[in-house]
């Protein structure tokens, strides 16, 4: 199968300081992949370069088969990659309401068919009541609680329905019930999407990801499934060093 | 999208708006009624200016140049060339639209202040050019439009646009048609772009979006409404002269869109009808009228920090275009 995301010999330099460092790295279509690692490995970095935000200082990324190293980034969503952001990047002055429409509205630009305001209506209605923000559609998005405005996040993620979704950090400031519904909706978006997920909430990880990749100083420490990961003993030298709760 | 009857209401809103200034026509005395004909194509110029500025959040101090484009590309080749009125209104138009493309494509390089600076360098070039060229232009004198070229002869039916009456039609004309297209901007999927692009443009470009394009078509559509102003001036009032192509003229369309209230459909008349009847009034008690100007600027600033129509959206009327 071909990934839907091979990156070859990838790096980014700031400076003097390697954030990401010649990482080799696949995706296989389907997959929910997890994204873990100490604070400043590189992990955001990572999928930045994915996403298109950065570009590489050197090396290859081919989406589905195809080269994309540099492809702007408003061209790799229209392909199918979304990226949500870690800090929370919503549209503040505009309604949760107007946020998602702004990620509906080019997927539906983008079919040569115009379809109807009202197909266009239930598409916004759609993501929001699956983040469970039907409710607050008609609220500025400023105003709303942190955790929810992650949630829009996700909710505009979904809107582009992408190939590829890239989470960053999305249970960052959600509580204990928004977290379950967040596990149940993150295994929905999976049925149609492949998701890659950066996440410090080990529980949360532990339950989602078919594969767990791990990253230290901008290189790819360990890959497998949890249990492999858990049992790893340079994982654990990694984590046992920084923050114990991972 | 949100209650259903509020688009019903903003195009009322606009309907009566229009409605009003054409009766009022009817009801002014002579000096008010020309006073208000040019009120009407000077607030095209600003809601132009208010396109790019309050929608896409874009700061231009060199919007004189999209202005006086248009003011010269009417009056150049009406003078010059012996063109009609509709010809030369489009070449003023046409001026405008090509002169926002170009400066389009090479301003957005920068944002923010430097966009402010490169947009002002490039409108003090066309300034001085109108001084350079000056055995055309007759530079700071300006030349006037003769009446008999500011006609436009059907068959036998003449309209002439010196005629107060018929430049008065012709104002409400202009300023209807350019404030349907700008609220139709303003409402429509594109419009919401632009608003996008203006509280946060990394992402809207990680929608999707190639906001350079967007920004590009906001600054052609802006450049082409303010030399639609232009050329409107030329031909219904018939003077063309270089100080419209002063900084003077960059700054003014900032500042009735300012106290109408940025991003708003109306504010921009709003704002020139109270700049121009606040310098207006001021000037015939005192030589120091720009004084009180400054004191209604700062009152203004006070009470309506969004513009007059803006602050009045954020605390009264919601759905206020």
């Amino acid at each position: 199968m071909t990934p839907l995301i091979a990156t070859h010999g990838l790096s980014r330099n700031f400076g003097g300081l390697k954030a990401v460092s010649d990482v080799d790295f696949a995706i296989l279509p389907g997959e929910i992949r997890a994204l873990i690692g100490p604070n400043g490995a590189g992990k955001t970095t990572f999928v930045s370069l994915i996403a298109g935000r950065l570009q590489p200082s050197t090396g290859t990324i081919a989406f589905d088969g195809h080269d994309i190293t540099g492809m702007p980034a408003h061209r790799r969503v229209r392909l199918g990659i979304a990226y949500t952001f870690q800090i929370t990047s919503v549209f503040a002055n505009l309604t949760a309401y107007d946020n998602v429409a702004l990620a509906v509205q080019r997927t539906h630009d983008d079919d040569n068919h115009r379809r109807g305001a009202r197909a266009f209506h239930r598409a916004v209605m759609s993501a929001l009541e699956r983040t469970g923000l039907a409710e607050r559609a008609e609220q500025l998005a400023a105003n709303l609680s942190y955790g929810h405005q992650r949630l829009l996040e996700v909710a505009m993620g979904l809107a582009l329905k992408p190939r590829l979704l890239i989470l960053d950090e999305p249970t960052q400031g959600l509580s204990d019930s928004e977290i379950e519904n967040f596990i149940v909706l993150v295994r929905e978006i999976a049925a149609q999407a492949t998701v890659l997920l950066i996440e410090h909430n080990m529980d949360c990880v532990m339950r989602l990801a078919d594969r767990i990749t791990v990253m230290e100083a901008g290189r790819i420490l360990a890959e497998g499934v949890p249990e492999a990961i858990r049992a790893n003993a340079e994982v654990q030298r990694a984590y046992l060093g920084t923050v114990a709760d991972g | 999208m949100k209650a259903a009857n509020v688009p019903a209401k903003v195009w009322l809103l606009h309907a009566a708006v229009i409605l009003l200034l054409a009766a009022l026509q009817f009801l002014l005395p002579a000096y008010h009624h020309g006073v208000l004909a040019r009120i009407m194509v000077l607030a095209v110029f600003a809601m132009g200016y208010n396109l790019l500025y309050g929608y896409v959040g874009l700061l231009s101090l060199g919007h004189a140049m999209f202005f006086s484009a248009g003011l010269y590309g009417a009056g150049l080749t009406m003078l010059h060339l012996g063109w009609g009125v509709p010809a030369g209104f489009v070449a003023g138009i046409a001026a405008g639209a090509v002169l926002a493309l170009v400066i389009g494509l090479l301003a957005l390089r920068t944002t923010g202040v430097a966009f402010m600076i490169v947009t002002m360098m490039f409108a003090q070039v066309f300034y001085l050019m109108t001084l350079y060229y000056g055995d055309w232009t007759r530079g700071d004198e300006g030349f006037v439009l003769p009446q008999p070229v500011r006609a436009i002869a059907i068959g036998d039916w003449r309209l002439d646009l010196s005629d107060p009456s018929t430049r008065y039609w012709a104002a409400v004309a202009l300023f209807s048609i350019v404030l349907v297209i700008t609220a139709a901007i303003a409402r429509s999927r594109y419009g919401r772009v632009l608003v996008a692009i203006r509280e946060n443009e990394e992402r809207t470009r990680m929608l999707g979006y190639d906001t350079f394009v967007s920004k590009l078509v906001a600054v052609t559509i802006s450049g082409t409404i303010c030399a639609a102003s232009g050329a409107g001036y030329a031909v219904l009032f018939g003077y063309v002269g270089s100080t419209f192509a002063s900084v003077q003229y960059s700054i003014l369309p900032l500042l009735w869109v300012l106290v109408g209230g940025a991003a708003t459909t109306l504010g921009p008349l709003l704002g020139t009808l109270f700049m121009y009847y606040v310098i207006d009034i001021a000037s015939g008690y005192t030589t120091a009228y720009l004084l009180i100007v400054g004191v209604a600027l700062i009152l203004l600033v006070l009470f309506f920090p969004k513009g007059v129509l803006g602050s009045i959206r954020a605390r009264w009327i919601g759905w206020l275009p």
